[in-house]
């Protein structure tokens, strides 16, 4: 009985620990010969084209909301001049990272978790391995890496709609100026908060494909099981996106002192 | 010329389930075996057990001197080279053509030229008969034909071990004699080692040189296909010839009560063995031995009526 409820309790560090060797095992294949190319181009391209188009509308309403919350609040403090500032600072630094990662863990995520689950149900990877093939290989580390690639590129469009939206909102709505809000770009950003807003989308698109692949890779029990493991990727991927992206900014803002003045 | 596989002491459970333990046989190099079993006995597992995609808890199976059991990655990916493996549904890649899907270990395994790729694609889409279908996708075509193109991709690299996973399974009785034929003319034509995992009692009579028996977790009988067709030993007389008289019930096996209820009830006498089917050239494969030959050896008389021409097939009787 004890040992029955030590072996519940302890599954999910069993599991995690799986994952991790699962990470691994990427890790190692992705240094070995032959890159495959054309299944990372393929995959980098239709990532892409699940994630642009979300991401884009979801940064829209993101750069807006920040810009009438921030742009509320600063009205009160009488610095409305920095309001370009804050959006800037907001949306670079987190809803960027943030909200591609919601799109990378969604959209991109679950697309890869169905579709190495359906193969792992169809018996098509058992199928690879018989032929001589490392599906961690051929199939998982082009995922990976491009879903990294993506995801880098997914910042940058988010950080632009972001601002640019945000600029709308403040310009047309709170009638800020357009000047002070440009202006004001640079006098709390700086240029690390970009690369940590880049990293920050690398380390995440890692993630979300690592999980996805892993979940899709280890589906089982028919039809009903890559329901599962997409299910369960997508919501191991936000929890882990979450914890680690907290975990980035408090590093962040222990190596990078903020800018004064 | 085919490779032999020497199993020893092979278990394998699933958490405290054992599936089937101490199982050790050898299949000869170029011969065709049969591993049969009621359903759920884990034929299936063991033969992803034999291709190395389960470990086993226990025990060796040596392919050219190389244990899969405990060999390193990297040498299994290279001793999976020399197997093709016929999955029960073809486990065709479902994103490609036929035609992509019987070239792939081509592509990725060799440096042929497509022209060289595309006459070796063609060979094997024609020796299963499906010239005519090469742009059709998986999800297209019938089962029959998936099974038969799963066979091509098996057999693209010319393997020296071919692994079939119930071939028959959802196939109709026609279908079913042409691939046994198929099977056959295949071992003459590239004298490569051939198992067959099935619950298919017309193909294991009469396609293999030697039978195994899968049966409450354990290896019941291993040998040359005469020496179990002739075997009194109930549980392979039931299940060879489909009886319901016998160890084996409907779950598993009989409880005691059956097992009284069914005493003293005379079993039906055994069968006719029927003749080994011959490559359709009517040349012997080399792994063939004549018909009786065994019988004869080990002074044992087959049933009335064997090793007959135009024998009907009555089983089940």
């Amino acid at each position: 009985m004890s040992s029955l409820t030590a072996s519940r309790v302890l599954a999910p560090v069993g599991t995690a620990g799986n994952l991790f060797a699962f990470g691994l095992d990427v890790a190692r294949s992705l240094f070995r010969r032959p890159f495959q190319m054309r299944e990372f181009i393929q995959q980098a391209w239709f990532i892409a084209s699940v994630t642009i188009i979300p991401t884009a509308l979801v940064a829209i309403p993101f750069g807006a909301v920040i810009a009438l919350q921030v742009g509320g609040l600063i009205k009160q403090f009488g610095a409305q001049s920095f309001t370009g500032s804050a959006a800037v600072l907001a949306v670079v630094r987190e809803a960027g990272p943030i909200a591609t990662s919601l799109l990378i863990a969604g959209a991109a995520g679950s697309a890869i978790a169905a579709d190495l689950g359906a193969r792992k149900i169809r018996e098509e990877l058992d199928a690879m391995m018989v032929l001589g093939i490392d599906p961690i290989q051929r199939l998982v580390v082009p995922r990976v890496l491009a879903c990294m690639l993506v995801a880098v590129f997914l910042n940058g469009l988010v950080s632009v709609v972001g601002v640019a939206g945000g600029y709308v909102f403040n310009v047309v709505l709170q009638d800020g100026t357009p000047g002070a809000y440009l202006a004001s770009f640079t006098a709390l950003a700086q240029l690390p908060d970009l690369w940590q807003g880049m990293l920050k989308a690398l380390v995440f698109g890692l993630i979300a494909a690592v999980v996805a692949c892993y979940k899709g890779m280890n589906a089982k029990g028919g039809p009903k099981g890559v329901g599962d493991a997409v299910n369960e990727s997508v919501v191991i991927t936000f929890m882990l996106l979450f914890v680690v992206n907290f975990v980035m900014s408090a590093i962040y803002f222990q190596l990078v002192p903020p800018k004064t003045g | 010329m085919g490779v032999e596989i020497k199993v020893e002491n092979l278990s394998k459970s699933f958490g405290k389930q054992l599936i089937w333990g101490n199982v050790s046989l050898t299949v000869p190099a170029g011969e065709i075996c049969v591993m049969l079993g009621p359903s759920g006995t884990g034929k299936s597992v063991f033969l992803k057990t034999l291709i190395g995609l389960l470990k086993p808890d226990e025990g060796s199976i040596v392919i050219e001197g190389t244990d899969i059991a405990t060999c390193s990655e990297k040498e299994l990916y290279e001793i999976r080279k020399l197997f093709g493996v016929l999955f029960q549904d073809g486990a065709m890649f479902g994103s490609m053509n036929l035609y992509d899907n019987v070239a792939f270990p081509l592509r990725e395994h060799t440096k042929k030229s497509e022209s060289e790729i595309r006459d070796i694609v063609m060979e094997k889409m024609d020796l299963v008969g499906l010239i005519g279908a090469e742009d059709k996708l998986p999800g297209e075509i019938s089962g029959g034909m998936r099974k038969r193109a799963g066979l091509a991709r098996a057999l693209v690299l010319d393997p020296e071990i071919v692994l079939f996973d119930e071939p028959d399974s959802g196939l109709d009785p026609v279908r079913t004699a042409f691939l046994n034929q198929l099977i056959v003319d295949l071992n003459a034509q590239i004298d490569a080692t051939f198992l067959i995992v099935t619950h298919d009692i017309n193909t294991a009579r009469t396609v293999p040189d030697n039978i195994g028996l899968l049966y409450h977790r354990h290896l019941a009988m291993f040998g040359p296909r005469e020496m179990l067709l002739s075997s009194e030993e109930p549980v392979v007389r039931q299940f060879l010839n489909a009886q319901r008289v016998g160890p084996i019930g409907m779950s598993e096996e009989k409880d005691a009560d059956e097992l009284a209820a069914e005493e003293g009830q005379e079993l039906p006498p055994l069968p006719p063995i029927p003749l080994q089917l011959d490559p359709s050239n009517g040349i012997a494969r080399r792994s063939q031995r004549p018909p009786g030959e065994w019988c004869r050896e080990n002074g044992v008389t087959p049933p009335p009526g064997s090793f007959e021409q135009n024998m009907t097939m009555v089983t089940g009787s």
